[in-house]
């Protein structure tokens, strides 16, 4: 076997670009659950964005058109689970499964007429000369826009949580709902937002996914991605920079088992599929051990239904 | 629902089912299809599906045809076999290798009900199988392959490592080392038929290792789009994916199950459908091609045209001896050709193919 066929900086990159997509969708899914609500909806949220961003640009034209529309598809769907979970106090659980069901049999049916249609290309920025530098230029300056996007979103969630009023607001809402509300907090209208934020970062990921990865639409195109994006809110334990590792453990590994197949090695690729899996749960069980007080990480009220009357 | 009603139902019903079995001479044939992918998949289910239309244009008003899409191979197959046997089809195609087990232990319930399965190998005396002799079309882009590629570096997506895939590495193998000594293939197993996603992670990997041409065995036209976006070279499978690669394709092997799906469903309409196994390739047009792409030089297009002609010919063998297995052990003689069972159950690769097959 040959290492040095695998090109490290290159591995580095495309394993980069892999894991947007399941760093857009849990980056929102970290929000939606530091707000106090879980919603298991991702996967479905994801597809209609990928569904909807790719019909949108293929019939404008436009692929910018087709990543906010994809965007938008996500918001509105989880707006769905947000009026029904927060209004109508349905169970969180449950509302979030259904809508995975739904949004795949959705997209599924949108996404009819435009399989084996390629999409228009999407436009990629220049950098000149900072791509010419080495190892820089291939780590740092040889993607698209929407991979500066997501870590984008990635920081100023960071920030928001880190220095905004609102920020805090938002958590203390998540670790305590009766708590904030005595303070004067609009529970329901901040979840409702976070809500919609993770739906509109899941949307992304699968625009991401359906315009630029593969870029087609075919059927069940995210594949569990949305799932994986669940854990990987775990596996950060709710922190925001944490997801940015999380993502690319858990995106790259997939194409880190194809590199070392193409030189050779034999590794039962179950293994490294299930690396990831097995982390979160080392990672659960070393955060709940009582000295490290992790079992504090997930939000307090994660789950817990908040009544206006209560 | 009271006694009484329940009676009722249960004399129309009865009623319903005399009637239907004395207007069965003037009912058309029901043909059923099971798919592992969506038929807009541009591979391998569509042009499962364009046999299946090719079925009703043939026959018309005899046949009456109906599928199901993206069945999971493995128990979930079986209940929708079942559940297509009883809606009434006689005819039931099942086109991928996983039904197999299914196919059969569905077939055991429904005698009178004929089952058609591809690329498998067990039979019953109402299920027949039929595959195409892909390695033939594989032979051939296994030379141009050779010809073409400058890094000699050539990337192959594989899917499970069953004897189909396994006959088509070898045979695109030994072809392009024939064409160009200096070759080596790399091998990547994504273990799936259709995962477009993981497809394209998969042609990603073997371009950052300097592949420039690349073949697929899986069904969606991913590996294509990759390879026109990175400028190399690929062949389209099971379908012509010209669209997805303009420049990229060279040419693709196309399944062409048309003619024998109408000639089943005619057999069952005439009542001469037996349990048979059927396992055609280029000569009657099982095997197909796209054109070839301008971009391959008029001499090896010849070449490669010759060897395809001569396999249709039934003049050349593409595993024609002498050829090791991997480890160097002798399999075929000077001259000698390999047989059909040996082909059906290969689960080694040929002498000079890096990497093992995985479990």
């Amino acid at each position: 076997m040959d290492f040095s066929a695998i090109n490290p900086l290159t591995l580095i990159a495309t394993m980069i670009v892999a894991s947007i997509p399941v760093m857009s969708a849990s980056i929102g899914e970290l929000v939606v659950e530091r707000s106090g609500v879980l919603n298991l909806g991702v996967e479905g949220m994801m597809i209609i964005g990928a569904a909807c961003g790719f019909i949108t640009a293929v019939e404008t034209g436009l692929p910018i058109a087709g990543v906010i529309a994809g965007v938008a598809a996500g918001a509105a769907l989880s707006l769905v689970f947000g009026l029904l979970t927060q209004y109508l106090h349905s169970n969180q659980v449950a509302t979030g499964l259904a809508l995975t069901l739904f949004g795949l049999g959705f997209a599924a049916l949108l996404g009819q007429a435009y399989s084996g249609i390629k999409p228009p290309t999407f436009p990629r920025p220049e950098f000149g000369f900072l791509s010419e530098i080495p190892v820089i230029g291939v780590i740092a300056f040889s993607y698209d826009y929407l991979v500066y996007v997501s870590f984008l979103v990635v920081l100023a969630v960071w920030l928001f949580f880190k220095f905004t009023r609102s920020g805090l607001a938002l958590r203390a809402i998540g670790e305590n709902h009766d708590a904030a509300h005595a303070l004067g907090y609009r529970v329901i209208r901040t979840r409702l937002l976070a809500i919609m934020f993770g739906g509109a970062c899941a949307g992304l990921g699968g625009a991401y996914l359906s315009l630029i990865r593969v870029p087609q639409w075919t059927e069940g195109l995210t594949a569990g991605a949305g799932w994986i994006a669940l854990a990987l809110v775990v596996f950060a334990s709710w922190r925001p920079l944490r997801v940015v590792l999380g993502a690319f453990l858990f995106g790259g590994v997939t194409l880190l088992q194809l590199n070392l197949q193409a030189v050779g090695v034999e590794i039962n690729a179950a293994y490294l599929s299930m690396s990831p899996y097995v982390v979160t749960i080392l990672v659960l069980v070393v955060m709940s051990s009582a000295k490290l007080r992790g079992a504090n990480a997930a939000p307090a009220s994660l789950g817990r239904p908040f009544h206006l009357s209560a | 629902m009271n006694f009484r009603r329940l009676r009722t139902v249960l004399a129309v019903s009865a009623g319903a089912t005399a009637l239907l079995v004395s207007a069965v001479a003037a009912e058309p044939l029901k043909v059923g299809f099971i798919y592992v992918g969506p038929v807009t998949d541009f591979g391998w289910t569509y042009e499962h599906d364009q046999g299946r239309l090719a079925v009703e244009e043939a026959l018309g008003d005899k046949v009456e045809t109906t599928y199901i899409e993206s069945v999971p191979e493995g128990a979930d197959a079986e209940r929708v076999l079942t559940q297509m046997a009883l809606s009434g089809n006689k005819l039931i195609f099942t086109t991928s290798f996983g039904y197999m087990d299914p196919t059969i232990n569905v077939a055991a319930k429904f005698p009178d009900v004929k089952f058609e399965h591809a690329t498998g190998f067990k039979r019953a005396d109402n299920v027949s199988t039929y595959s195409a002799r892909f390695y033939e079309g594989r032979a051939m882009i296994g030379h141009i392959a050779g010809k073409m590629t400058k890094t000699n570096k050539i990337g192959y997506v594989a899917s499970y490592p069953i004897p189909e895939v396994i006959r088509g590495i070898n045979a695109a193998y030994l072809h392009a080392k024939k064409a160009n000594p200096d070759v080596e293939f790399k091998i990547v197993w994504v273990f799936t038929w259709f995962d477009p996603a993981k497809e394209a992670s998969a042609a990603e990997t073997l371009i950052s290792q300097g592949v420039d041409i690349i073949m697929t065995h899986t069904d969606s036209p991913a590996s294509m789009n990759l390879a026109e976006a990175n400028g190399i070279h690929a062949f389209g499978q099971a379908s012509d994916m010209s669209k997805f690669g303009p420049n990229a394709q060279l040419t693709a092997i196309i399944d062409n199950w048309g003619p024998y799906y109408v000639s089943r469903a005619q057999a069952v309409i005439d009542g001469t459908w037996e349990s048979v196994d059927t396992w055609d390739g280029i000569a009657p047009g099982m095997v197909a091609f796209a054109p070839f792409s301008d971009q391959i030089p008029a001499d090896v297009q010849a070449e490669a045209q010759a060897i395809a002609d001569s396999i249709a010919a039934g003049t050349y063998h593409p595993f024609t001896g002498p050829i090791n297995r991997q480890d160097g052990s002798p399999w075929l003689a000077e001259g000698e050709v390999a047989d059909d069972g040996t082909l059906v159950g290969m689960n080694f690769y040929v002498e000079g193919v890096e990497g093992s097959i995985p479990e």
